[in-house]
């Protein structure tokens, strides 16, 4: 730098760099920050647990170290009827979403609730945990927030586990593992516009509803439909299940990709399943050869595809 | 390459570093170009290889794009800085042998890298797909020694000032540094929701505009002049185009995200700020095409120039478009649709690489010493890429108009996939003839290395295009 132009230079350089910075990133996050998580917000980050991508518990993405979430209505400690309530279960060793690690990120009032009659700061990981979504009126406005049902209740995980049925347990964290690594979001948005979408893929979302999730996942390119409220559109299991072993079952002109290896190896009967036969039997289906296509499998409780169709029936 | 990977400093040729650059970045274009093509395939034939895991649509886009942005066009960079910086200081690179680890570094790490993002081992966000691991590996292993070896190269100049080039090299490599950090640490701290989301489109905006565009147009700065023989139309116009990069292009991020919940008065801002881009816009193009003036036969007589021209020129409706479109008042309708991908592949795939293509041309003729084995082969090249571009770009903006009144109009969505059938197969034309194109400029560059003219000291390459 001999040049005296070129000290100066730099100088203006650091401070137009540096201004800018300031701009696109102190003043939008810093603006960001004091939105408050809406009732949505929390069923997400709940339902999701702590990392949707890569993380040091599920380094593949198998969906490891991820909550259930199940609907309950009896009280896990006592057996008591109780209302029907959504409980995310976090057994021992699952990592608590960033909500509950960082309770600033709730934005001011949910974080208040959450930490006081919502006792979130007494669950340990350890341990494993209970949640359920409770809401208060706050001088005339609905807050939301966490209730840590264990050590408001005494509800443990496996109490939870035991009351909740196979049909009401949901592994929708493990299936949003699934939408990330699959790239579901490289064809379908989970961000209807706020210009156009509204009644054909429903509200867009509010600015609190994903404090604390990650990655949100939104998507960019769409070349299919908006799924964010898909679950009140289609909440057939049965279309669901022939939907992703190979998507031209039930609509022809479908560009979207077969997922049938998510069924891993064995059906729910535990019954291995036969892909190659099913492919060729489908071929002939194609070829007018066959009057109805073969048979869908119905994926295992523990296989990738039943945690998918989990997640994707849980978006509403 | 590996002879020189622990050989003393004197002992490696001048240019080595910048020719390992220059063949690898050909070849990460043919596997990028391949990819793209395969995706393509895949969206017009979707029962094209299926049922495979490890080849579905979702495993592989984002391997696509990042090869194509890390492999091809950045090393491509690599090799443009490594060989245009001490040229233009008058001296050498500062260190060769550097250049050279930071060569094999660079093809290791994207290589796995791109691996496990095709296990589907990525952090869910779009262009800053790969792990935080692989992340700091491109900052530290990748970008810093490149960045150290180009700033220390304009430092030991041997020339007073610092031509125009060397101004958007030396920053660009500080900016992306920076927009690296920034941009992926939402992975590092666990930033969420909007905060997230918001940096994602932080950093896919600002690598374009302060490391993609910035330093393909420093390159044209380089090849224009140079090869015509032309100065510089005006330094002054340089200027407006440096500093109005970094006052206005680094600012528009939030227009990625126009229909999304942020805050209002950041989407308008953004959108602003995004109207200004045509500052540095015009500034280049203008300057670029007023130093061609008395050289216009070389468009059609030159390769690097051919190349080059039509990569500027491509700058004029890419930055139409880039202008409007994320305006309010045209960004509902095309928001999200393909004409977004033609408008990136014309960035990219457009602009960009034209840009690039005759940086390599020229670098490995100049480093080889060597004439191009044939210049039919580079002009076919040069007619596939541009007839393959166009018709990918027709075609996804038609796709996307169609998309986009489909949205508008609520049209059941399964119609607007019927509708884009015939633009999805002309995509995948257009895409595997821009492949196909580049396999044969690898032929081209290697019979080159093997066989090309040598060319007498004193002379250029392209003096010698014509003479047998
Ligand atoms: C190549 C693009 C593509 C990919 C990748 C893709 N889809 Fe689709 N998807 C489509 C298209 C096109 C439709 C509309 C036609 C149809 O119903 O199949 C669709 C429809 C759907 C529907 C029904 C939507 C409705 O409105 O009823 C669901 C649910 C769905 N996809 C889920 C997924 C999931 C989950 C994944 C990831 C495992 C995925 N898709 C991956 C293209 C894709
Ligand atoms: C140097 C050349 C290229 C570059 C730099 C490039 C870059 C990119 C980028 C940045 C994207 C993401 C677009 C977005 O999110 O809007 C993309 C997507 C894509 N590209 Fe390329 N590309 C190149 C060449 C090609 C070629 C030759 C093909 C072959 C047809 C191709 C096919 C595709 C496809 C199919 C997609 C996915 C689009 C979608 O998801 O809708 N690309 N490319």
């Amino acid at each position: 730098m001999a040049f005296r132009e070129y000290t100066i230079g730099v100088r203006m350089f650091g401070l137009a760099f540096g201004t800018s910075m300031f701009i696109t990133l102190y003043m939008p996050a810093s603006d960001i920050r004091n939105v408050s998580v809406t009732e949505t917000g929390l069923e997400r980050q709940l339902s999701f647990g702590r990392v949707g991508g890569f993380s040091y518990e599920d380094p593949l993405l198998q969906g490891k170290a991820k909550p259930a979430t199940v609907d309950i209505t009896e009280d896990p400690k006592t057996g008591a009827p109780i209302e029907p309530t959504r409980a995310y279960v976090y057994a021992s060793g699952v990592p608590f979403p960033n909500g509950i690690r960082h309770p600033m990120i709730l934005g001011k009032k949910p974080m208040e609730l959450s930490l006081g009659q919502g006792k979130i700061s007494m669950a340990d990981e350890a341990q494993g945990a209970v949640f359920v979504v409770r809401t208060e009126d706050v001088g005339g406005e609905t807050v939301g927030y966490i209730e840590n049902a264990t050590a408001t209740r005494g509800w443990v995980p496996e109490a939870a586990m035991k009351v909740a049925t196979q049909e009401t347990t949901h592994y929708i964290g493990k299936g949003k593992i699934m939408f990330v690594r699959e790239g579901c979001w490289w064809c379908h948005t989970l961000l209807p516009e706020q210009t156009q979408d509204w009644q054909y893929f429903g509200a867009p979302p509010m600015l609190g509803d994903f404090n604390g999730e990650s990655p949100t996942a939104f998507g960019s390119d769409r070349k299919a439909p908006d799924l964010t409220h898909v679950g009140s559109r289609n909440s057939s299991k049965e279309w669901m299940i022939m939907h992703f072993f190979n998507p031209r079952l039930v609509q022809p002109h479908s560009i979207m990709p077969r997922y049938d290896y998510l069924w891993g190896e064995n059906d729910a009967a535990g019954n291995p399943i036969d892909f190659d036969g099913w492919r060729a039997e489908y071929d002939k289906y194609v070829a007018n050869e066959r009057v109805y296509p073969p048979e869908v499998p119905v994926p295992a409780k523990d296989s990738e595809a039943h945690a998918l169709i989990d997640f994707v029936l849980n978006l509403k | 390459m590996f002879k020189y990977l622990f050989a003393k400093e004197e002992d490696i040729p001048a240019g080595s570093a910048a020719v390992f650059f220059g063949f690898s970045s050909i070849l990460w274009f043919i596997v990028g170009t391949g990819l793209g093509s395969f995706n393509a395939a895949k969206l017009a034939f979707p029962d094209f290889v299926t049922g495979i895991e490890m080849l579905s649509f979702g495993h592989m886009r984002q391997v696509h794009v990042l090869a194509v942005i890390l492999g091809w066009i950045s090393m491509a960079f690599a090799m443009a800085m490594m060989y245009i910086t001490p040229a233009l200081g008058n001296t050498k690179l500062w260190s060769e042998k550097l250049g050279v680890w930071n060569c094999l570094i660079w093809n290791i790490g994207l290589a796995l890298g791109l691996t496990l993002l095709w296990f589907g081992i990525t952090s869910g966000r779009e262009y800053s797909d790969m792990i935080w691991p692989i992340d700091l590996a491109l900052i530290f292993g990748i970008l810093l020694p490149l960045a150290v070896n180009v700033w220390m190269t304009i430092k030991t100049r041997r020339t007073q000032g610092i031509y125009t080039t060397n101004w958007f090299f030396g920053a660009a490599t500080f900016m992306v540094l920076i927009v690296f950090s920034v941009g992926n640490s939402p992975e590092f701290f666990q930033l969420t929701g909007l905060t997230e989301a918001y940096l994602t489109w932080w950093f896919a905006h600002n690598v374009l505009g302060l490391w993609i565009t910035p330093v393909a147009a420093a390159i044209s700065y380089y090849i224009v002049p140079k090869v015509t023989g032309n100065p510089l139309y005006s330094h002054r116009i340089g200027h407006l185009h440096f500093w109005s990069v970094v006052v206005f292009y680094s600012t528009p991020a939030a227009h990625h995200l126009m229909s999304a919940p942020l805050p209002e008065w950041l989407k308008s801002f953004a959108s602003v700020e995004g109207v200004l881009i045509l500052v540095p816009a015009i500034a280049f193009v203008s300057n670029l095409l007023l130093t061609m003036s008395g050289k216009w036969k070389m468009f059609v007589e030159n390769v690097e120039i051919k190349f080059t021209i039509t990569g500027v020129l491509m700058a004029i409706p890419l930055n139409m478009q880039g202008g409007f479109q994320q305006t309010r008042a045209i960004n509902w309708y095309i928001h999200g649709t393909g004409w977004i991908v033609a408008h990136a592949h014309l960035a990219l795939l457009g602009f960009s690489t034209f840009l690039e293509a005759a940086a390599v041309y020229y670098g490995l003729q100049t480093l080889l010493r060597r004439k191009l084995y044939s210049l039919a082969l580079a002009n076919f090249h040069f007619w596939m890429l541009l007839v393959g571009f166009t018709t990918y770009w027709v075609s996804m903006t038609i796709a996307g108009l169609i998309q986009g009144a489909g949205k508008i109009y609520e049209v059941p969505y399964i119609d607007v996939v019927i509708a884009e059938h015939p633009y999805m197969i002309a995509r995948w034309v257009g895409g595997t003839m821009v492949f196909l194109g580049n396999c044969v400029w690898l032929y081209n560059m290697w019979m080159t290395l093997r066989a090309g003219t040598l060319i007498p000291a004193g002379r250029l390459p392209h003096e010698l295009a014509y003479e047998r």
